[in-house]
Order: C-alpha cells, then structure tokens, then sequence
C-alpha cells in the first residue's frame, strides 16, 4: 500500500513558507545558529491564542493549519507528531520561575504547555480532531518514528483515511547557550551558505516546523508517495550502515542505481561528515546527491525539511540552483532517498517516489 | 494484520513495591505506598505526601547498573525493563527482532534541574554532563543499551496517557510484524518540575487521595516505571510459559476540549472505552473490571465517571482506582496499570479503591473498596486520560 504526499507546509530558517517558488533564494545567515522566518501569525491563528501559545507552538500550529488547507482537508482522522526537544521555551520559563520563586512558582501556565504532546493537542483543539493523537519524542528519530506510525494507521484502514504528520524543535537562548558550550557547533563564524566548504569541527544550529498531508488514496492532487522508511541505532561501523541500507533496498526490490537522487544529512561537522562520503563511495558512486542542513541548519528533525524538500523536487522535477549537486542528475525524478544520521546515534531512511 | 499480540512478561516498580510479586502483595493486603516525601530534595516535604519508590537514588543504582549521578527515571525505568525481560524469556529465543517502546513525560527533569539551579546565575556554570538526560528519547536509548537491544528503540510523550500510547504502538509494530516482540510501558520519577507544576494547577491533594469520593481533593503524585513484554502469536507458543493474557482492545482518541481539563460529559474517555470495545468485538458487558484512570481530581472522576455512566449504565463492572495506592506516576501510570490489569486477568483478582468513604452521589455505581478474587474475569480495560486531551483505553483478555 502506498502512503501518498498530498500536501507540506513547512516554517524553516529559508523562506519555505507561503512562497510560490521553491527555494528561491537562499536566506544566509552569519553565526552558529539559523531562526525560523516565521509568518504574521496573525492571519492564522486568532490573536487571543497567539499571545498565549510559545513559539514552537505557533510555528507547529501555523505549518500544520497551511497543510491542512492546501489539501482542502479541515479534519484528518489522526495527528502524529514528533519533537526530540519538545517545548524548551515552556519548560525553561516553568524551571526558571521554579528555582527564581523557590518553588512558590506563580503561574501553571508555562507548566500545561511544556508536555511534548502540546503541539499536536493544541492544533486537535484548534480543528476539534477528535480522532488518533500521538507524540514521539524518539531524539533524532522522532520524525521518522511518526511516518511508521501513519503509514501503519493508514494500511489499518479500509476506507479512505488522512493523517497530518510533523516534525518540530525549537532553539531558544539556553538551549543554544548549552549546546554550544557541549561544542555542538562551529566555534569561529561561518555562514551557512558556505557550511561545506569548512572542515572543522561542529555544525550550526537549525530549528524548523514541517508538516504533511498523508493519505491512502491516489489522487491527481498527490504531490509523491512514501515507499518505504526505516530507522537503526548506533551501527558498530561504515559496514553495518552501508548493510543496513542495501537491505532496505532489497525490501523494496531496489538496487542503488535505482535512486534518481540522493539527498544527505551533511551537517559541516568534518568527522560526521565522513559516515556520508564514506558511504557515497561504497554504494551511492554513481548517484546524483544533494545535502541540505546548509538550508535549516542541524537539529533531530531536521529530515522533516528534507521530505518537504525531497516532496517538492519530485513534484517540480527540479533541483533549485541554490542546491549544489554533485553527480549527474537523470532527466525525469522518480526516486528521492534521504539517508541522514543524527550524531551517528540514530541513521534513518526514507524513500520518497513520483506517484 | 489481525493477529493476536499476547503480554508474555511484566515488570514494576512503583511506591508499592520494586517488582511484580511485592507490588501484587501491597495491591492484595491493601497497603498504599503513599507516605510524606521523603527521598525528593524539595520544600514542599512534609506539606505535599506522595508515593515514591522507597530506594535512595544510590539503591537504585546499585539494582540498575547505572551511576548513582544518572537520572533516577533511567533507573526506575532500568529496573522495570529488566524484570519485564527477564519475566518473558524472550532472550531464550534467538533471532526475534525485538523493540523498546518507552514512554516518559519529563526524562531526566531530575538532573536538569540541577544543572539549572548552577546555570541560571552563571551561564558558564551547570554540569553538562547532568544534560545528557534531558531529552525524553536519551533515557530510552541509555536503558535499550543496558537490554542490549538495538531493532527499534521509540519514546513516545504524550503527558499522563504517554504509556498506554507505548503498548497500543508496540502492539501495532507487531501486528504489521515490523518487530516480534517490544518491551512496552512506561518510567517517570517524581521530580519539582512536576510536583510544582501540579501544585500551581491547585489539583495537588495535601492528604492522601481519594479517587471517586465525593470529598476527593485532588492527586497525589506518585513515581515509577512499568512494562509490558508484548509477542507476536509465533513467539508465544515458542515460550515455555503460558502468556498473561492478549491484547484484545485499544482506541487513542482526543477530547479537543482544554489543555489541560476533560469535558463535562467525558467524551474522550467515553470514544476511547468505546472505541477499544469495537476494535475487540466486545459488548460493555463483557467487561469485568475497569481499572480507571481515577487521578482523585474534581474535574477527572466526574469527566471519567460521566463517560462509564454513558457506555456501562445500569450494568456496571467492577471498578478501581490502583492511583489509590501508588499515586498518579504520570508517564509511567498507563504502564502500571498495564501490568496490573494483566496480574488482574491472569489470577483472576480484582484491586481496591482504597479510602473511599462517600461514593460520588452523581453517579450510581462504586468502586471496589475491598480486594476480592473473581475467577472467571475474562476481559479487563485500563483507561488513561491525559494533558492536551489525549485519551486512550486498552482492553486485556483472557486466552
């Protein structure tokens, strides 16, 4: 059973949101750390809630509602989200009145909104979904772990079923503090435009709120499918991973050479780095190949970004210019894999295909 | 699609107890675990009784193989996974693609707030090393490495149904055999994230709680980690011994009505009751006891009450709320009562509501108030209801 794109909206440090063209021109950004360029919230969400809810919250409910309304859907029969992070703004506020106040913390409100689940609780509340809600907070496979479970709910149905899936973290002032002194990221400036050029240590920090339309049913209004997705954990070396991704291949009847496009989790960190050009070499020699977290930066569902991307070159049939692809690219895209690794910890695979 | 998922092992451990058999001693003799916080560095000790594992994070250490400096939810969680492994057996049969389906709602809050506390007045102060806990997913991994198990390792948070969630999804990953087996449930350790957090709600009950009466004044919060081992019909019968029970039932569902408060009319426990009814071919009638979500909070026993009213009226099975005895353990709770629901249908045994003096006057049905045998109880549901209106209702069977 195939599992149908029908529409993605995506708020990401490029301006991906609410744009006619697809990736038109690169946003560039200076230090460590990429922003959402995010919409008057505004026209989307009434006022009153957008001064209530945080930040991932608004990002999350702004995506989620614009795919919902490109596909001309009000109310999916199941919301799935994941977040590695989950709502950092929220829990931070709540931990700092807590220590500031000496536990007499004055308002719950930062509290309620702090639980991984209040992205996809929050936009069930906005569209009153009352149907299937789940969160995956799986680090660096939370995204992934959320196509498993649409793509399971979906082959559960019988009849026609739509699922709104996404992937969302956020960066807020600690948590860029902390991951930095964790010498995540890049310690001299470096802009994102020229992030692969640099073989230092440390990547730049991303954030980003991707949502999808999934769906059962064929359409001409489906933008790709999903073959297949698959995640594994802390393989023991470049063989395992390379063994690991011929074997989802073969479960699919595919052969390396069957991938119009390759598109890499590249991150500028010079030893993760290595695992991609590693395995280009032994399997993907002879395909094209294009990376991205140049564009959102680095964070666990950052492959959110490279569906929505994989999603619209598929459906343009084009490779944007400010993409740099190595390799000869065939004329017409059908298969699109995106193999990323998060801190080599957690490797995940999705195959995304022309209907 | 449509095969039978079976819980082929359980493991606990809660205020009540640090594995199955004296967790299933306290539920039969009627002890709660519920005492004055005595383990929790926090100045709501002696003001605010809970139920926490009664081991010193060093204990805990020492029975998990983790540092006595880790995160006291990896080992709860630890202790938990490993009694469930172990209960199972699955080890003994070599080649199964086996998951760890966890969930939590805050990981490793416990060390976080100690970074905190050193980095809020010197942002170059703080431990990182307290850090690696924080993210929900990090407690998984840390304790699938200690199972050595490495197929498919998932978290899933949604707030206080986060594990009834875990077992309906390592339930569904075995079905669509994407896996054998999965160790399914749930760990969340008290921590002053959570007890504050509870305390500005004002739903924090300041004496021990009593779900379903009509004087309840609140939760108490609780402590623990729980899981289920879930099999395939394949490994079941390549097991030595006999299953707990199957899973017959499950519905996730949200009631889309406030963050944080259930609908008057309790909708969306009422879908989800109904929908793991449908989803089992089962009649209300066929169910013999509910284990209830039952916090002891005004809004959710009158919401949660209002929805076994709708589906059950006037025949009502046998009802308890196990949060009586080890508190509301949040993330975990789902999975505790897992466990609990499973030891229910394999011995054909029924739990008190502890402390109910005055049954809710609204309703017409009450509780269980003492521990009774009930040999020929067939079919179990466990409800959970959570923040963000997550509901879900997971029905266990008798083979």
């Amino acid at each position: 059973m195939k599992t149908y794109i029908r529409s993605t909206a995506n708020i990401s440090p490029q301006a991906t949101f609410n744009t006619p063209m697809f990736l038109g021109e690169v946003t560039e950004y200076h230090d460590n750390r990429l922003t959402c360029i995010e919409p008057d919230y505004n026209e989307i969400i009434s006022p009153k809630l957008n001064r209530r809810m945080s930040r991932l919250i608004k990002m999350s409910a702004a995506s989620a509602l614009t795919c919902l309304k490109k596909a001309g859907i009000t109310s999916p029969d199941a919301i799935i989200t994941g977040t590695a992070y989950g709502c950092l703004e929220d829990t931070g506020t709540f931990l700092t009145n807590l220590i500031e106040q000496n536990e007499e913390p004055l308002s719950p409100t930062a509290f309620v909104q702090s639980t991984h689940n209040t992205a996809g609780a929050q936009i069930a509340l906005l569209i009153k979904c009352n149907y299937y809600n789940n969160t995956f907070a799986s680090g660096g496979a939370s995204f992934e772990n959320t196509l498993l479970d649409a793509m399971m709910f979906l082959a559960e149905k019988k009849q026609t079923a739509n699922v709104l899936v996404g992937g969302m973290d956020e960066i807020t002032d600690a948590s860029h503090t902390i991951l930095s002194r964790a010498g995540l990221y890049k310690r001299n400036p470096v802009s994102n435009v020229s992030l692969f050029n640099t073989s230092s240590k440390g990547t730049v920090n991303g954030e980003g709120a991707a949502f999808f339309l999934l769906t059962n049913t064929p359409s001409e209004n489906n933008l790709a499918y999903i073959e297949a997705v698959t995640t594994f954990y802390k393989p023991a070396d470049i063989a395992e991973t390379a063994e690991q991704i011929e074997c989802f291949l073969s479960e699919q009847s595919l052969n390396a050479s069957d991938i119009d496009l390759l598109v890499m989790g590249n991150n500028g960190d010079a030893k993760q780095d290595k695992i991609y050009t590693q395995l280009q070499q032994v399997l993907f020699d002879e395909v094209a190949a294009v990376k991205y977290k140049n564009l959102c930066g680095e964070y666990p569902t950052s492959t959110a970004f490279a569906m929505w991307m994989a999603t619209n070159i598929i459906n343009t049939n084009s490779i944007p210019a400010m993409l740099y692809h190595s390799g000869n690219v065939n004329e017409k895209i059908n298969r699109v894999l995106i193999y990323n690794h998060y801190q080599n910890i957690y490797h995940s695979l999705i195959l995304v295909s022309a209907c | 699609m449509g095969a039978i998922v079976f819980v082929a092992g359980a493991g606990a451990i809660t205020g009540i107890g640090n594995n199955v058999p004296e967790c299933l001693a306290a539920l039969t003799e009627g002890k709660t675990g519920i005492d004055s916080i005595k383990y929790l560095p926090t100045n709501h000790r002696g003001s605010l009784p809970a139920c926490e594992v009664k081991l010193s994070n060093g204990e805990l250490a020492a029975m998990s193989g983790f540092l006595p400096s880790a995160s006291r939810n990896a080992m709860l969680s630890a202790v938990a996974a490993k009694e469930a492994l172990d209960d199972s057996d699955i080890k003994s049969i070599p080649g199964l693609r086996i998951g760890f389906v966890s969930a939590t709602t805050v990981g490793g809050m416990d060390k976080t707030e100690k970074f905190v506390a050193d980095f809020l007045p010197d942002h170059t102060k703080g431990r990182l090393r307290d850090l690696i806990y924080h993210e929900c997913g990090n407690i998984t991994a840390m304790v699938a490495e200690k199972l050595c198990i490495k197929s498919y390792v998932s978290t899933i948070s949604t707030a206080c149904s986060s594990s009834a969630n875990a077992i309906m999804y390592g339930a569904r990953l075995i079905k669509h055999n994407v896996l054998d087996a999965v160790i399914a449930g749930g760990t969340d350790a008290l921590t002053k994230f959570t007890l504050n957090g509870f305390n500005t709600l004002m739903i924090l009950d300041e004496q021990y709680c009593q779900p379903f009466d009509e004087n309840r004044r609140g939760l108490n919060l609780g402590e623990g980690a729980a899981y289920v081992v879930l099999v395939s019909e394949r490994v079941a019968f390549l097991l030595k011994t006999p299953p707990y029970c199957s899973i017959t039932g499950y519905c996730n569902v949200n009631d889309a009505y406030h963050q944080t408060a259930s609908s008057p009319e309790g909708n969306g426990p009422y879908w989800a009751m109904t929908g793991a009814l449908e989803m089992g071919g089962l009649q209300p009638s066929d169910i013999g006891y509910i284990n209830l979500h039952g916090t002891g909070t005004q809004n959710n026993d009158s919401s949660e009450g209002m929805a076994i009213q709708r589906l059950f009226h006037p025949n009502y099975p046998k009802l308890s709320s196990t949060k009586s005895f080890t508190g509301h353990t949040l993330g975990a709770s789902a999975g505790v009562e897992a466990v609990f629901s499973a030891l229910a249908i394999k011995r054909g045994i029924v739990y008190p509501n502890l402390r109910l003096q005055t049954p809710m006057e609204e309703f017409s049905f009450v509780p269980e108030t003492g521990f009774s045998k009930y040999p020929g109880l067939k079919h179990v549901m466990s409800n959970s209801v959570g923040f963000g209106g997550n509901c879900s209702s997971l029905i266990f069977s008798k083979i």
